[in-house]
């Protein structure tokens, strides 16, 4: 079955206060979706909400991948039924190391007595690396500790492509990165399109989607996408900016639940 | 509160057993000393830890020992500690040594490693030299104490220039509760040499039910240019009480690493103090302890900086369960002449129960201008955003929050310097960790 990633009317609150009111979207396999959009308009609250993070509440609405409920899940869960995020700051865990953390990754998705052998994983391990041009030594580093943001970033994506995902969500994976790391970091995103993985790509520039060309995009704004295209939009919005999209719907506020 | 000790630490007492075991006449005397200190002084006090209430009169009697003719007649938690292969090892059980061993390589460079009391009458000027010359008898009531009792116990002597590439290793266990267990173990590393000593502390079925006390000595002297790592791994019974006191005593350029993991079962004082004398002298402490159940512990690292552009770090990491309490002390002082010297201290605890304690105290005394130093003490728990990240890869949340604690305590466990040693402490962890 082609995979098929459905949100229904989602709406998610963090600390009392409506921040998504109502994302509606609909990702297939194959299919790379950006969403754009100024800061603060509820971007990766969506992310973070997809993902289930402790501190959103999903309120209303559902996520579907290929007809199970992702809400319903814990976030284990929801990354073993193949969910995946790249995310914007991703955590340091001292005294784990990269290689220990990324095989107990591959392990959960595996049974008991079925572990990826060891060589088999250095292997694989080594050969994403080296598609990611990093040094071999970040294997053996802590997790993301002391990592430059690129370096994180690339870690990130690291994990994606050893974990194999359906639905791919990146948040702001393109900040902090130069040029080479972005490229570098495209390259490894491009090399992981096919027709069973979707990709939502979450951004405020137009940049990184010169190297990721999208088949949608979409413009977020007060916690809803109010407003849909093809790349064509992307590129409008690189050179006009937001504000006529504002004006054309009336927005004067584009954010969402500032204080 | 007063405790009464037992008629068998009095001064007759112990210079009898003392000269019924063919000790020195010094040494003899020394213990008789101490039996009357014992009698007089008061326990230590630290910091917020009532030790006053723990049993600390469970000094058990005198068991004769037994020694083995192989490491196979060894019960199964002892000989799961032998590193492989390994030349150079001491197994102390209760009162006294039951196996020596070392490599005829060393010995033909002069190297000692053997039981003190054995030490005592085959090299009596130098352990006369160095005995109680950095813990001493009249401290307290646990010097007093020990330094009356002590038995069995290791020693080491590396000479002037000698490198000792493998480590020096020494098992010290208990299987009869009623039986003294007080080893004191004394190191002197001469100019310029080098040597890494590690020991487990562990305590067997036969010392699981009744109370017992483990008061216990280190000292080593790092002269000139030596260095010394020093590795010790406690993991006794519930029942026992350990109280340990390690000191060092550093001279010009010398160096010290401890790694400790305080990891008993039952109340636990530990004292880790590097006496930083010479000029250049450096110290590294790295401690670990898991507290669990009701137990309670008072751990404590100290740098006492008197030489010129000495330095000192000590890192001390404790994860506590259910209602279990430790209170960690950190001291840094540094003595006025004691220029450009330099001391660094981390005190973590990771809680894992709202019921448990875990109090970090960071202590600076300075008493010199010219100088750097500094402190970091943390309490926390669990960071739900380091468990989210580990679960949004699939890891379930128990396995994310082991890998979590484990992380915490891995820098130091890495540090155990013999890999059979550093496999067993592993196998505590867990036990400890989800027991």
């Amino acid at each position: 079955m082609a995979t098929q990633f459905v949100i229904d009317g989602l709406k998610a609150e963090i600390e009392g206060k409506e921040i998504l009111k109502g994302i509606n979207l609909e990702i297939k396999g194959g299919e790379i979706h950006a969403i754009m959009g100024p800061n603060g308009t509820g971007k990766s609250t969506l992310a973070s909400a997809l993902m289930g993070h402790p501190k959103y509440e999903v309120t209303e609405g559902s996520a579907t991948l290929d007809g199970e409920d992702l809400l319903e899940m814990e976030v284990d869960e929801r990354a073993r039924a193949g969910l995946f995020l790249a995310m914007q700051y991703p955590s340091e865990i001292p005294g784990v190391t990269n290689s220990d953390f990324l095989r107990s990754a591959i392990n959960a998705r595996r049974e008991e007595g079925n572990e990826i052998s060891l060589i088999k994983f250095i292997r694989q391990m080594e050969g994403k690396m080296k598609e990611l041009e990093m040094n071999p030594e970040f294997a053996h580093r802590y997790l993301n500790e002391g990592f430059s943001g690129g370096e994180k970033k690339r870690n990130e994506i690291l994990q994606m492509m050893l974990l194999d995902p359906k639905i791919v969500v990146l948040d702001e994976i393109d900040s902090g990165l130069d040029i080479d790391a972005l490229r570098i970091v495209a390259n490894g995103v491009n090399a992981m399109r096919s027709e069973e993985r979707g990709f939502l790509i979450i951004t405020h520039y137009q940049r990184l989607l010169n190297y990721i060309k999208p088949d949608f995009v979409h413009v977020m704004m007060q916690g809803r996408i109010v407003k849909s295209g093809g790349p064509e939009l992307a590129e409008r919005l690189e050179n006009e900016g937001y504000d006529w999209v504002k004006e054309e719907l009336g927005i004067v506020d584009e954010t969402v639940g500032q204080a | 509160m007063s405790t009464q000790l037992p008629t068998l630490t009095s001064r007759q007492s112990v210079e009898e057993l003392a000269r019924s075991k063919g000790e020195p006449a010094w040494l003899v005397e020394l213990r008789g000393e101490a039996a009357d200190l014992a009698g007089e002084l008061n326990w230590p006090k630290p910091e917020k830890v009532r030790i006053d209430r723990w049993n600390l009169t469970a000094v058990g009697s005198y068991e004769q020992p037994a020694p083995v003719q192989a490491i196979s007649e060894l019960p199964g938690i002892v000989r799961e500690l032998v590193g492989e292969g390994t030349e150079n090892l001491l197994i102390q059980r209760n009162s006294g040594a039951v196996w020596k061993q070392l490599s005829s390589e060393l010995a033909a460079k002069g190297v000692i490693f053997t039981d003190l009391e054995t030490a005592a009458k085959e090299h009596g000027d130098l352990v006369q030299q160095y005995l109680n010359k950095a813990v001493e008898k009249n401290e307290d009531k646990l010097t007093a104490l020990h330094s009356a009792l002590w038995n069995g116990g290791v020693f080491v002597y590396v000479p002037k220039n000698v490198e000792v590439e493998l480590p020096l290793q020494a098992i010290l266990y208990n299987d009869n509760s009623g039986a003294a267990f007080a080893p004191h173990i004394l190191i002197i590393a001469d100019n310029h040499s080098r040597v890494t000593y590690v020991d487990c502390v562990v305590s067997d079925e036969g010392a699981n039910e009744e109370a017992f006390v483990h008061p216990s000595i280190v000292e080593i002297f790092v002269k000139p240019g030596a260095q010394v790592r020093f590795g010790s791994i406690h993991h006794m019974a519930a029942a026992g009480v350990d109280m340990s006191i390690r000191r060092a005593v550093i001279e010009n350029d010398g160096r010290i690493e401890w790694i400790v993991g305080d990891l008993n079962d039952g109340n636990t004082l530990s004292d880790t103090k590097s006496v930083l004398k010479g000029q250049g002298s450096s110290s590294d402490v790295k401690v670990i302890s898991v507290g669990n159940k009701g137990q309670q512990m008072s751990l404590t690292t100290q740098a006492v900086h008197f030489g010129k552009s000495s330095d000192s770090n000590m890192v001390t990491r404790a994860v506590m369960k259910d209602t279990a309490s430790a209170i960690i002390n950190g001291i840094t002082k540094i003595e006025h002449g004691a220029t450009k010297a330099n001391g660094v201290q981390t005190e973590k605890v990771l809680m894992l129960s709202s019921k448990a304690r875990g109090d970090a105290n960071p202590i600076l005394l300075i008493d010199e201008d010219d100088v750097t130093a500094g402190h970091a003490a943390s309490v926390g728990q669990v960071n739900p955003e380091q468990v989210y990240y580990l679960m949004s890869r699939g890891i379930s949340k128990e396995d994310a929050e082991r890998h979590i604690i484990y992380g915490f305590l891995a820098p130091v466990v890495s540090e155990i310097p013999v890999e059979t040693v550093r496999e067993q402490l592993q196998k505590v962890l867990e036990r400890k960790l989800e027991g």
